[in-house]
């Protein structure tokens, strides 16, 4: 039996796009999978009392050194803030490519504090900084110090020790160009090396916590229970900054997209699945329901979506248990179909990624086709005719064309990019000032525009005679091309109306990262998990796949 | 030193602030990357061009001929080049292209060079007396490097270069014959079975 790919007209709407749910292709889980053998190191431990210092840690294999440098300082309560226009962090750190020399180290300590607006060099390759949640950090220091464990009930309500406010790569502030190591091979899977950053961040989070209680009380200080530290995460404070991304980077968004649209259209064709496999599925749906019931949120949006969720849910495994026999012929297509009658979208895409658990065989070759090689597909195809490229718009955009953005709520807000942050940011532009520098992210708004172009203008002209006269339309001309290639690469939902919920863009890149417990702070920013229930450095090479559902919480 | 992601970062929202759509935005901030990566003065002849456009008008080019004159004001390099790169496939058949005057002609060489790409074969562009030889994107070659900024091009000629060998065919047979020292002769046993099937193709 064939399986056609689901249709984009329906996956890439805002609010399926917001439903996503972690899955095996999931970057952290990915990294996690390539890194597990190769050698990890705490090379440097240089820390006084108070927790104020320097580490450095590594993953080594054959030739290659990757190491993350930390620093931490001293952040009196008044500095504190997740925000990104803070200007000072509890701790700092870099991945720098190699070992680094003590020279490194010394400029890296002027420079990686400063963040933004210090100066990185291509050795180094993704930088970051992250604050402590003081409440609970403090309260693990308490309690080690002490002697004793601490309270496992607050350390789940939170997460982590730590929370991110940014991770950056890719050439910001200097920092390596992707062309410099795009061909090695454990990097292969997108923002690798930032998933690196993070796991060794918390693993620094242990350490740090660990040696601060045991200077504060030396002789009665007791570690943190591995176990603990295991269901223990890195926070994340994510903003709107993320949200551009997947606009501006049509092609790799596709990728991810098509990769976990390929994996759930062959987990349908199976025609007889295995005992083995049914069963991990099943398991791996029931324990992960724990991870939905600690869940917390003050998010009423969040809240109604958890609800559905787990509603959904256990009705969908009453189905399971009492009315389903999988050794009938394609038994998760028949899940599938059951799903898009009886659920909703959040409650489809978290079955949808939990049938990847027992498939490696699928999995694991797509993880590989998740990057993009953007360049290729750069120039347009000026010797194309009008008549194509009209004939593209109205395959692959018709429920934008008929977005009537005549209309005041069609055309509520604008992007731009702030000036003090050079941050991305969204605004009424009917109440602010600044629409006349929108960024070109209303792409649905656009489209329509090129559409009405190009139906005044002769079928047989060529674009490159389209494009004299139009020029202010040239950036949709050529994503127009490029969703032809790529079915997956455009959001087909309008990025400036009223209703947009600009979280849902957020969600969408995170899933795909592998957070969990997603926590909105408003409909433009929010909170998530990242490595809770992940295995420990030292536990790498013998651990269990499934992690993600085995966490204590 | 500046990365370049942020190189083309910053010469793409420069040149919509210049004034440019954000599609020829978006190209410009290719080219910079491009211009800079390979050694040449990117942002130096950026700055400086929209610099000056503050203050003179220069002309849209819009349609390349063969030959391309402007009776007073300089061409605009990146309305120039763009339009070239858009027009290439049908401009290949011309074996050259003139301009006349075109201002901080190197903003309109990464244009060549990505239409050199772009046809799949190498154009020689001569500014005055620098010449560039482009090969499909992938490399420049020149004898002008490093001249920081150039503020025209009065004479500036597209040669679209026919894919040909760049030596004889006596040269290729000698060094083939050389080659062919690395090979096995074959025994009557070696012609049987070596090559893992038999000796015609359909038996």
């Amino acid at each position: 039996m064939q399986v056609e790919l689901r249709n984009p007209n329906v996956i890439m709407k805002l609010s399926r796009l917001g439903s996503f749910h972690q899955s095996k292709l999931s970057f952290l889980r990915s990294f996690l999978k390539e890194f597990k053998d190769w050698e990890y190191k705490r090379d440097l431990f240089d820390l006084d009392e108070f927790g104020y210092g320097v580490a450095v840690y590594s993953f080594k294999k054959n030739n290659r050194v990757y190491s993350l440098i930390c620093f931490a300082n001293e952040l009196s309560e008044n500095e504190r803030s997740d925000r990104v226009i803070a200007t000072k962090w509890d701790a700092a750190f870099t991945l720098h490519d190699g070992v680094p020399t003590k020279k490194d180290i010394e400029r890296l300590k002027n420079e990686v504090p400063k963040q933004e607006v210090g100066r990185l060099s291509y050795k180094e390759l993704t930088l970051s900084r992250a604050n402590k949640s003081v409440r609970i950090f403090d309260h693990v220091v308490e309690s080690l110090s002490s002697g004793i464990q601490p309270d496992i009930n607050l350390l789940s309500k939170v997460g982590y020790l730590y929370r991110t406010t940014a991770v950056y790569g890719s050439g910001k502030f200097g920092l390596a160009d992707r062309f410099r190591i795009k061909n090695r091979e454990e990097i292969y899977g997108p923002f690798r090396l930032e998933m690196m950053l993070v796991y060794f961040v918390r693993q620094f989070t242990f350490d740090q916590v660990n040696h601060v209680a045991k200077n504060k009380n030396p002789k009665k200080a007791v570690n943190l229970d591995p176990e603990i530290c295991r269901n223990l995460g890195i926070g994340n404070s994510t903003g709107l900054g993320m949200a551009p991304f997947i606009v501006n980077h049509p092609t790799l968004l596709n990728n991810w997209i098509y990769a976990r649209e390929v994996a759930l259209k062959k987990i349908r064709e199976i025609k007889n699945v295995k005992t083995e496999n049914s069963d991990l599925f099943k398991n791996c749906l029931k324990k992960s329901i724990k991870n939905i019931t600690s869940w917390n949120t003050e998010s009423e949006y969040q809240k109604k979506k958890i609800k559905s969720l787990l509603r959904d849910l256990n009705i969908f495994i009453n189905f399971l248990e009492k009315n389903f026999d999988f050794s009938k012929e394609f038994a998760f297509n028949e899940i599938y179909l059951w799903l898009e009658k009886n659920s909703e979208e959040e409650c489809i895409e978290y079955v949808v990624s939990m049938m990847m658990e027992p498939y490696d065989d699928i999995v694991n070759p797509l993880i590989n086709t998740m990057s993009s090689e953007e360049e290729k597909y750069f120039n347009i195809p000026t010797d194309r005719t009008v008549f194509e490229l009209r004939t593209i718009l109205e395959n692959k955009y018709s429920k934008i064309l008929k977005i009537d953005f005549s209309k005041k709520e069609n055309n509520q807000n604008f992007w731009f990019i702030s000036k003090n942050k050079e941050e991305p940011r969204l605004a009424d532009r009917f109440m602010e000032s600044g629409s006349e520098l929108e960024q070109p992210l209303a792409i649905a708004r656009d489209i329509k525009k090129l559409y009405d172009a190009l139906s005044v203008f002769k079928n047989s002209s060529t674009i490159d005679k389209f494009l004299v006269k139009n020029s202010d339309l040239r950036h949709v001309v050529r994503r127009a091309f490029v969703i032809e290639k790529f079915p997956y690469s455009e959001i087909q939902d309008n990025t400036i109306g009223q209703s947009i919920i600009p979280i849902d863009m957020l969600r969408l890149k995170l899933s795909f990262f592998g957070a969990l417990k997603f926590d909105p702070r408003s409909d433009k920013w929010l909170r998530i998990c990242m490595f809770q229930g992940a295995p420990l450095p030292e536990q790498l090479k013998n651990y269990d796949d499934h992690w993600v559902y085995n966490s204590l919480n | 030193m500046k990365s370049l992601s942020e190189i083309e970062t910053v010469s793409k929202r420069s040149s919509k602030a210049a004034g440019f759509s954000w599609g020829i935005a978006e190209e410009v901030g290719k080219n910079i990357r491009i211009l800079e990566l390979f050694g040449l003065g990117g942002i130096k002849n950026l700055n400086y061009y929209f610099r000056v456009r503050n203050k003179r008008n220069f002309e849209k080019l819009h349609l390349v001929s063969n030959e391309n004159k402007t009776a007073k004001l300089e061409f605009c390099p990146i309305i120039a080049g763009l339009n070239f790169l858009d027009q290439v496939r049908s401009l290949e058949i011309l074996n050259e292209i003139i301009f006349e005057k075109i201002a901080y002609p190197l903003l309109f060489l990464p244009f060549v060079s990505r239409a050199s790409e772009v046809i799949g074969k190498k154009i020689q562009l001569k500014i005055d007396n620098r010449v560039f030889l482009l090969n499909y994107n992938n490399s420049i070659y020149s004898n002008s490097l490093n001249e920081g900024i150039v503020e025209v091009g009065n004479n500036v000629l597209i040669k679209f270069q026919e894919n040909k060998d760049s030596f004889e065919e006596n040269e290729w047979r000698e060094l083939y014959k050389l080659s062919e020292n690395t090979f096995v002769e074959e025994s009557d046993s070696l012609k049987q079975d070596g090559a893992g099937a038999g000796l015609t193709d359909n038996d």
